[in-house]
């Protein structure tokens, strides 16, 4: 049952090593930011599910409620998000650069130019 | 009224930076946007001046944002160490700004210019952050902030294949800093508080837990990147080879100066108080890096054609000198690798305005086209020779002052094989500083090359300000010395 109770952790490395593994193993510009991405989404599935508490509800002053979930964790993973859409937006505008400049958004073809140049 | 600005001034620090990004934005001129980022950044090196003379005077300054106290509300604590890297990096800022207005006409293109500048700003304002936070959180944000807006720096030069360099170190950058979220958010989880300070008491009492050692290594591999410690360099290089020569010079004497002060703030303000240098390897473990990035960057600078190349890759084995300096754990060890971290800004800072000298007038910094260049630049390259010697560490420079205290350090441990590898390191630096010099000094000009005059003042000035300021402070260190000497304190105060 352990396993069960955990899977958002199970979860978040999965999404990890996948993430990262995509942007190591890739030589295609794009693949690697989707990579990227998938690796920054593991980190606010990590945070969101550590502020979860057991029986808890949305942190509101109401009657009847007395457990609720840990706000903060949501709040920074809003700013990673943004930083997150930053990131991308930067990452794809560079490559639409590199495609202009290269006429392929393949590493190893950008390289073989390189070599030749 | 000026009672309560100046209670405001580390807030100030980091918000005027911010605000005067998008203005450069939104002005579109580059004349106009060249005079509000240097004014600016004069303003800066003001209030950081202002800040180190009142901690020297009163102590850490603790500034609570938006009145909210810690550990609930962000808190900026200004000790020496902070004090001490918001000089450094405001004074970087301040010199190299001056100097940029020609090399960047001539390295950018013009409808790109006023973007630069506002890059520039928001750059300063997230190192500026980075060094005063108090936030391990906040400190996240303001690295990206730094990071995010050098990609576009680096993009910015002529030559295409800056644009391959920032792609790279957008990727590995971006990682670094997902990992020390990763590090952050472990700790969060453990401690369920982000304030430094709050850390520090916390978590030497956790020292075993898994969930805190996992956070440590997340942290160090993260910030590591950033900080381009061996074998996390690789985006380096290329970064500082293709960056416009101003670029260059602000991000290799700040960019990695910061990251490296952040190390430090995470390894012994919050670690310091646990047993990691006790029983866990990791001084083995850094101080065998730092060896490899002192020999490696060093022996691989020799092989380089292109200058800015060769620069960046000592740059790599001067940090493994802070980070051996660092992983000493002492305090003569640690105020040998925070003065080397300032005195290194300066003459890296240098150089680099050496080479955007010389890419004016030449179109290029290859080894081959800078022969019999001391005949026709004979300021610019004089200042690369005085720079040069910083490098190797000759007496009266500041570098020898720096490698000085680092033998010391290795000396009160016992360690003589790192005083071996210091004295390789710095032989190493012997010859590719003479490769240089060889071709511009004692190479007559290639036939039928282009007449060339001297760098406009403009330039040649900013440039000469920093390796004289490195000179003055390698004769009179007393001041860099002291101020680095509490700072190590601040920062080991964990550890004793």
């Amino acid at each position: 049952m352990e396993f069960i109770g955990l899977i958002n952790y199970w979860i978040v490395i999965v999404l990890m090593m996948t993430g990262f593994y995509i942007v190591i193993s890739h030589d295609n510009l794009i693949k690697k930011i989707v990579g990227l991405n998938i690796f920054q989404v593991s980190v606010f599935v990590f945070y969101i599910t550590m502020a979860k508490v057991k029986g808890g509800t949305a942190p509101i002053l109401a009657d009847g409620i007395t457990t609720y979930s840990n706000p903060l964790p949501h709040v920074l993973i809003l700013t990673a998000i943004v930083v997150g859409v930053a990131t991308t937006a930067l990452g794809l505008a560079l490559v639409v650069r590199i495609r202009d400049a290269y006429g392929t958004i393949e590493d190893d073809e950008i390289e073989k130019q390189e070599g030749e140049s | 009224m000026t009672a309560s600005l100046f209670s405001h001034l580390p807030a100030l620090q980091v918000v005027l930076a911010l605000l005067a990004a998008p203005v450069c934005l939104v002005l579109r001129r580059h004349g106009a946007a060249w005079l509000i980022a240097t004014g600016m950044t004069w303003v800066l090196l003001a209030i950081a001046l202002t800040l180190l003379g009142r901690v020297l005077e009163t102590g850490t300054i603790i500034y609570s944002l938006g009145g909210w106290p810690a550990p609930w509300g962000i808190e900026y604590r200004i000790d020496l160490a902070n004090a001490f890297m918001l000089v450094i990096v405001t004074l970087i800022g301040s010199v190299v700004m001056p100097y940029a207005r020609a090399s960047i006409k001539a390295e950018i293109e013009e409808p790109r210019i006023y973007l630069f500048y506002c890059m520039y700003l928001l750059n300063l304002a997230g190192l500026l952050g980075i060094a005063i936070t108090g936030d391990v959180f906040n400190l996240f944000v303001f690295l990206e902030i730094s990071s995010l807006s050098s990609y576009v720096m680096i993009s910015l030069g002529r030559d295409r294949k800056a644009l391959i360099a920032a792609y790279r170190y957008l990727i590995m950058g971006t990682i670094g800093a997902t990992f020390y979220i990763i590090g952050v958010g472990m700790m969060y989880q453990v401690t369920g508080t982000l304030n430094m300070a709050d850390l520090a008491t916390l978590v030497p009492d956790l020292y075993g837990n898994r969930t805190i050692m996992v956070a440590l290594a997340f942290l160090l591999v993260g910030l590591s990147l950033k900080l381009a410690l061996v074998p996390l360099h690789l985006w380096l290089p290329d970064a500082y080879t293709h960056a416009p020569s101003a670029v260059s010079a602000f991000l290799a004497s700040t960019g990695t100066k910061v990251a490296v002060y952040a190390f430090a703030r995470i390894l012994f303000t919050i670690f310091g108080g646990s047993g990691i240098f006790d029983d866990f390897g990791l001084q083995e473990i850094l101080v065998s890096l730092a060896i490899a990035a002192m020999i490696g960057g060093s022996a691989v600078a020799l092989y380089q054609s292109n200058v800015k190349r060769l620069l960046a890759y000592s740059s790599i084995a001067q940090i493994g000198y802070m980070i051996l300096g660092l992983s000493m754990a002492s305090v003569i060890g640690m105020t040998a690798g925070l003065v080397h971290l300032f005195n290194h800004a300066l003459m890296k800072g240098g150089l680099f305005m050496v080479m955007g000298c010389v890419f004016l007038r030449l179109g290029s910094v290859q080894i081959e086209s800078m022969e019999g260049l001391a005949k026709r630049m004979p300021l610019t390259m004089a200042a690369f020779v005085a720079g040069g010697f910083g490098l190797i560490g000759i007496p009266l420079t500041a570098g020898f002052i720096s490698k000085w205290y680092l033998i010391q350090g290795a000396l009160e441990k016992g360690w003589w094989p790192v005083v071996v590898a210091i004295l390789v390191s710095s032989l190493l630096a012997v010859i590719y500083v003479w490769r240089v010099v060889e071709a511009a000094y004692f190479k007559p000009p290639p036939k039928g090359a282009a007449e060339i005059t001297e760098a406009p003042a403009s330039m040649l000035v900013p440039t000469w300000v920093m390796i004289g300021l490195s000179y003055y402070f390698g004769i009179n260190a007393t001041l860099p010395l002291d101020i680095a000497t509490g700072a190590a304190e601040t920062l080991l105060g964990g550890v004793q």
